[in-house]
C-alpha cells in the first residue's frame, strides 16, 4: 500500500524536520500533525539559557519553517491512543485520525518531583515547554531569594548558570559526587563542577532532597535534605531528567515503557514480539534505537540535532524516499557559565579518557573518551575547532587515542572517566 | 599525466590566468602526492577535514638561516642567536595552538566595533576621494589606482602606520608574501632574500612600537604595544614585531586581489554589474561568491605531523600539504554548477577565508573595503570595458591576482 496520508505524532522539532523531509523529498500525499501543545514547532535550548535570563522572549523561539508543508495542523489535544488495526489516532478531545502512514514523535517530559502535592507548591518549576520557561523567567525575575536547583544534569547546570548571570544566589543539590556525572562520567563532571563553583553557584553533592516544605499558603520556602538539612529557597527547579511519552500508546500492542518506544535498525516500531510494523516509526527522544556504532545497543538519545536528522529519516522511510538503518553519529551542545561544551558519541561504559587537546587549566580542551581501546565519544571545552576530526574517529571506532604528536597535545595520560560500567545484560 | 605535473602547473605562470581546469583534474585524486613529495589537497571534504585535524600543523617554514657576513662574531654568535629568536616568534598564520590562540586573541580585542565601523565609513570616503581624482580619465586600472592604495591607506590608519612611509614598505610586503609561495620556500636565495627584508622592517616596526609606547593614540599598534587589559595577553616585543609585520602584509596583498578580482568578474558578468548598478545592497553576496569563484588566496601550505588517513590514501608523517582552498570551492559534490559565477546561489560554503582555527582574522575588512570598491565602481564609471582579457598577473600562485587591470572608460561620474 502506498502512503497516501502521513500522519505526525508530535509538533517540535522531530516532527517538523521529518515533515519537511516528506516534503523535501518529493512526497505529495496528505499531511497532518498533531501537537499537545496549542503551538507551532518552537525550539527548545533557547528556554534553559537566553530565555531564563530575559535575552529571548519565550514567544520569539518559533522554529522556521525551511520547506513549505501544505499540512494539516491539530495542535492543543495530545494523541491518546493509537489502533494500528484500523490505522487510527484518537485525540484527548475525541478527534480520530485516520493514518496510512504514522511517525511518532512525541518526545519526552520532566520526570516529576516524586511528591505530586509537593510539585505543586508555588515557586516550584520543572522546565521543558515554553510556558515552563515562561513561567521560570517570571520567578527569576522577581528575584527570589535564593535559588534551589534539584538534579546536576545538563538543564540544572544551564538553569544554575543562567541564574548567577542574573545575579541570584542558587543552590544545586546532587545525589552523585559532581554535576554531569552521568553523561561526563566524574572526571569532567568535577571539571564544570568548579566552573560553576567559581561563578558562585553553590554546589551540594551526595545529597538528596526529601522534601518541599511550604510556608502554610502553598509557596514553597525550604527544601529538607535526607541528612537533615535544611536549604531556604522560595524557587525551586526540579531537574530530574525526562520521562518519554508512551502511554498513549498502551494497548497498541506495540513494545514500550517510559525509556522510549523501541524501533528495529531503520526506525520501524517493533510490537511486544519484536516485529516491526511496517507503517509507523518514531523518532527523536521517544524513540529507542539500536545503534549500529554502539554494537547495536539500544539508546534513546534526547539530543537537538539527533530529533532533527532521525525525524527526516523516518519520514522518508514512511514516504518510500529513503532505507536503511539509521546510523547519525549522537551529538549535542551546552552552553553554560559561557562556556560551551560539545560533544560526539555516547560516553557510556566508556572505560578510559585522556585529555586529547589542550588543557583543563586553560577551559580550552577536548576530552577523548576510550572502551575497549576504541573510540567512542569526544567532549570539547570552548574547544570545538578539533571535534570534527575526533567526530571522524569516533564514527569509524578508530583505535584509543587515536593521535599523538599533534598540535596542542599534552602527555595523553589515561584517566579513569569515572562514569558507571555498562551493564552488559 | 601524472599528478606530479599538475601542480607544477598549478604553479606555472602560463597557467595564471585560469587554473581553474587543472584544479578540476586535480579534484579527480582528492588528495594526491606530488613529484616533490608533497600532497595536494583539492575537494571541499579533504580541505574541511585537514583544516580541522590536530596532526596538521602551520609551522612550515624551514628553519631561519639568515645569510652569513664573513664577521665571525656575527656569523658565529649573533646570527645563531637571532635565528632562533626568529624561530621563536613566528607570524601567528605560522604557528599552532596554543601559542597561535593566544596571539590571535590579543590581536581580536584590537579588532573593535567601533574601530571596524570607523573604518567602514572611512573606506568609502577613500574611493570617493580616488574616483573624484580621477575624473577627467578614460582609462582606469582598477589596481594601481584603486585596489591597492585603499587596502594599504586602511591598514595602515588601522595599525597606526604613518601612510607617508608606506611607498618604503610597499616593497617589502610583496617580498615577505612571497613566503606563501612554495617556490619561494624551496628556493634559498628567495628565502634569504626574505630573511633581510624581515629584518629590515623588523627595524622599521621596532622603531614605530617604541614611538607608540611614547605617545600612544587610538590605533591598534599602541594597544597591542600597551598591553596591561585584564584577561588579554600582552605580547612580547618579538611576537608584537612579528605580528604587525604580518598584518601589514596580509592587508596589503589580499583586498586587492579581492577588488580586482571582483571587479574582473562583473566585467565579464556584465549583467551583474547592472543590477549592482541599480542595487548596491547586492555586494555582499557578489563578494562572497567571488571569494568562492576567484578567491584572492588559492592555497595555503600545511605539514603533517602524524600519518594522516585520507581519502584512500595516507599522508606521511613529515610531509608538506597543499590546501587547494580555491579547488575546493569548485567542488561539484558542494556546489552545483561551480564554474559559473552566481551571487544567487544559496548557503555557500566557500574556503576563501580558509577555515578552522585560521580563519582570516581580516575578513571584515576585506569585506567591507570591497563593498565600497564595488559600489562606486559600479555607479561611477561610465561605460567601463576591459582593456584586456585575460589581464596580465603577478607571479605569485598563492596570493593570486591581476598585475594591472586596465579598463577604457568614457569618464567618472561624480558621487
Amino acid at each position: 500500500m502506498t502512503c497516501d496520508h502521513l500522519v505526525i505524532v508530535g509538533a517540535s522539532l522531530a516532527g517538523l524536520r521529518g515533515a519537511e523531509a516528506a516534503r523535501q523529498a518529493g512526497f505529495a500525499g496528505r499531511l497532518t500533525l498533531i501537537g499537545d501543545e496549542p503551538h507551532r514547532p518552537y525550539d527548545r535550548p533557547p528556554l534553559s539559557k537566553q530565555v531564563l535570563t530575559g535575552s529571548v522572549a519565550p514567544a520569539a523561539t518559533a522554529l522556521p519553517n525551511l520547506v513549505p508543508l501544505a499540512a494539516e495542523w491539530h495542535l492543543g489535544s495530545a494523541a491518546a491512543a493509537l489502533d494500528r488495526g484500523e490505522r487510527v489516532v484518537t485525540l484527548q478531545d475525541g478527534r480520530r485520525i485516520a493514518y496510512d502512514r504514522l511517525l511518532i514523535a512525541t518526545g519526552a517530559r520532566p520526570r516529576p518531583w516524586p511528591d505530586a502535592a509537593q510539585g505543586r507548591l508555588a515557586g516550584v518549576h520543572t522546565l521543558r515547554g515554553r510556558e515552563d520557561a515562561a513561567a521560570l523567567r517570571a520567578s527569576l525575575a522577581e528575584k527570589p531569594a535564593r535559588v534551589l536547583v534539584i538534579g546536576g544534569g545538563f538543564i540544572g547546570c544551564e538553569v544554575a548558570a543562567a541564574c548567577r548571570d542574573l545575579g541570584l544566589p542558587v543552590t544545586l543539590v546532587e545525589t552523585g559526587p559532581t554535576v554531569l556525572a552521568g553523561v561526563l562520567g566524574t572526571y569532567l563532571g568535577a571539571v564544570v563542577g568548579a566552573l560553576h563553583e567559581a561563578r558562585g553557584v553553590d554546589l551540594v553533592f551526595d545529597a538528596k532532597v526529601e522534601a518541599l516544605e511550604d510556608d502554610g499558603t502553598g509557596r514553597v520556602v525550604r527544601a529538607r535534605l535526607a541528612d537533615g538539612r535544611a536549604i531556604e529557597t522560595d524557587c525551586v527547579v526540579v531537574a530530574l531528567g525526562a520521562v518519554r511519552n508512551t502511554e498513549w500508546l498502551t494497548g497498541s500492542g506495540l513494545a514500550f515503557d517510559e525509556g522510549g518506544v523501541d524501533c528495529d535498525p531503520e526506525g520501524y516500531v517493533v510490537d511486544t514480539e519484536g516485529r516491526p510494523d511496517k507503517a509507523i516509526a518514531a523518532a527523536g527522544d521517544v524513540a529507542r534505537f539500536p545503534h549500529p556504532l554502539y554494537d547495536g545497543r539500544r539508546v534513546a538519545l534526547e539530543h537537538w540535532g539527533h530529533a532533527a536528522a532521525q525525524g527526516a529519516h523516518a519520514a522518508r522511510l514512511l514516504t518510500g524516499h529513503g532505507a536503511g538503518p539509521y546510523d547519525e553519529v549522537p551529538a549535542f551542545w551546552s552552553s553554560q557559565g559561557g562556556v560551551t561544551i560539545k560533544s560526539v558519541g555516547l560516553t557510556e561504559g566508556a572505560d578510559s579518557l585522556v585529555i586529547a587537546q589542550g588543557d583543563p587549566k586553560t577551559g580550552r580542551f577536548l576530552a577523548l573518551y576510550g572502551r575497549a581501546g576504541r573510540c567512542i565519544a569526544a567532549v570539547s571545552f570552548d574547544s570545538v575547532r578539533w571535534l570534527p576530526a575526533y567526530a571522524e574517529m569516533v564514527a569509524v571506532r578508530a583505535p584509543f587515542p587515536p593521535i599523538r604528536g599533534g598540535v596542542d597535545q599534552g602527555r595523553l595520560s589515561e584517566m579513569a572517566p569515572g562514569l558507571a560500567q555498562r551493564d552488559e545484560t | 599525466m601524472s599528478d606530479a605535473t599538475l601542480f607544477e602547473q598549478v604553479k606555472d605562470e602560463a597557467n595564471r590566468a585560469d587554473p581553474y581546469p587543472l584544479f578540476a583534474r586535480l579534484r579527480e585524486t582528492p588528495v594526491a602526492l606530488q613529484s616533490d613529495g608533497t600532497y595536494v589537497a583539492s575537494t571541499h571534504a579533504a580541505i574541511t577535514s585537514l583544516l580541522h585535524d590536530p596532526r596538521v600543523s602551520s609551522e612550515t617554514l624551514p628553519p631561519a638561516d639568515r645569510p652569513k657576513t664573513g664577521n665571525p662574531l656575527s656569523d658565529w654568535i649573533v646570527k645563531p642567536i637571532r635565528d632562533r629568536i626568529t624561530d621563536a616568534h613566528r607570524p601567528f598564520i605560522f604557528r599552532d595552538p596554543p601559542d597561535h590562540d593566544t596571539l590571535r586573541k590579543a590581536v581580536m580585542h584590537e579588532f573593535t566595533n567601533a574601530r571596524v565601523q570607523a573604518l567602514r565609513a572611512r573606506s568609502h570616503t577613500l574611493v570617493d576621494e580616488i574616483l573624484t581624482k580621477h575624473a577627467g580619465s578614460t582609462e582606469f586600472d582598477v589596481v594601481d589606482d584603486l585596489a591597492y592604495p585603499l587596502p594599504v591607506t586602511i591598514i595602515c590608519e588601522m595599525l597606526g602606520v604613518p601612510t607617508e612611509d608606506e611607498p618604503r614598505f610597499h616593497g617589502w610586503a610583496t617580498q615577505l608574501a612571497t613566503a606563501l609561495e612554495p617556490d619561494t620556500l624551496a628556493d634559498t636565495e628567495a628565502r634569504a632574500e626574505n630573511s633581510r627584508t624581515f629584518e629590515t622592517i623588523s627595524d622599521y616596526m621596532t622603531g614605530l612600537i617604541k614611538e607608540k609606547r611614547r605617545t600612544p593614540k587610538d590605533d591598534m599598534l599602541s594597544g597591542l604595544a600597551g598591553g596591561g587589559v585584564p584577561g588579554v595577553p600582552r605580547m612580547g616585543d618579538y611576537d608584537l614585531i612579528a605580528t604587525s609585520i604580518l598584518m601589514l602584509v596580509a592587508g596589503h596583498e589580499t583586498t586587492v586581489n579581492l577588488i580586482a578580482n571582483a571587479t574582473l568578474a562583473l566585467m565579464r558578468n556584465p549583467e551583474e554589474l547592472a543590477s549592482l548598478r541599480r542595487d548596491p545592497g547586492r555586494a555582499p553576496r557578489l563578494i562572497e561568491e567571488v571569494q568562492r569563484y576567484d578567491p584572492p588566496v588559492q592555497f595555503r601550505t600545511r605539514r603533517a605531523l602524524a600519518d594522516i588517513a585520507i581519502a584512500g590514501t595516507t599522508i606521511p608523517e613529515g610531509a608538506d600539504i597543499i590546501l587547494l582552498l580555491a579547488s575546493g570551492n569548485r567542488d561539484p559534490a558542494v556546489f552545483t554548477d561551480p564554474d559559473r559565477f552566481d551571487p544567487d546561489r544559496g548557503g555557500i560554503r566557500h574556503l576563501g577565508f580558509g577555515g578552522g582555527l585560521h580563519y582570516c582574522i581580516g575578513a571584515p575588512l576585506a569585506r567591507f573595503e570591497a563593498e565600497a570598491a564595488l559600489t562606486a565602481l559600479a555607479q561611477r564609471l561610465d561605460h567601463p570595458r576591459l582593456a584586456d582579457d585575460p589581464p596580465p598577473y603577478r607571479p605569485g600562485s598563492a596570493l593570486r591576482g591581476p598585475k594591472h587591470l586596465r579598463l577604457a572608460i568614457d569618464g567618472i561620474r561624480p558621487s
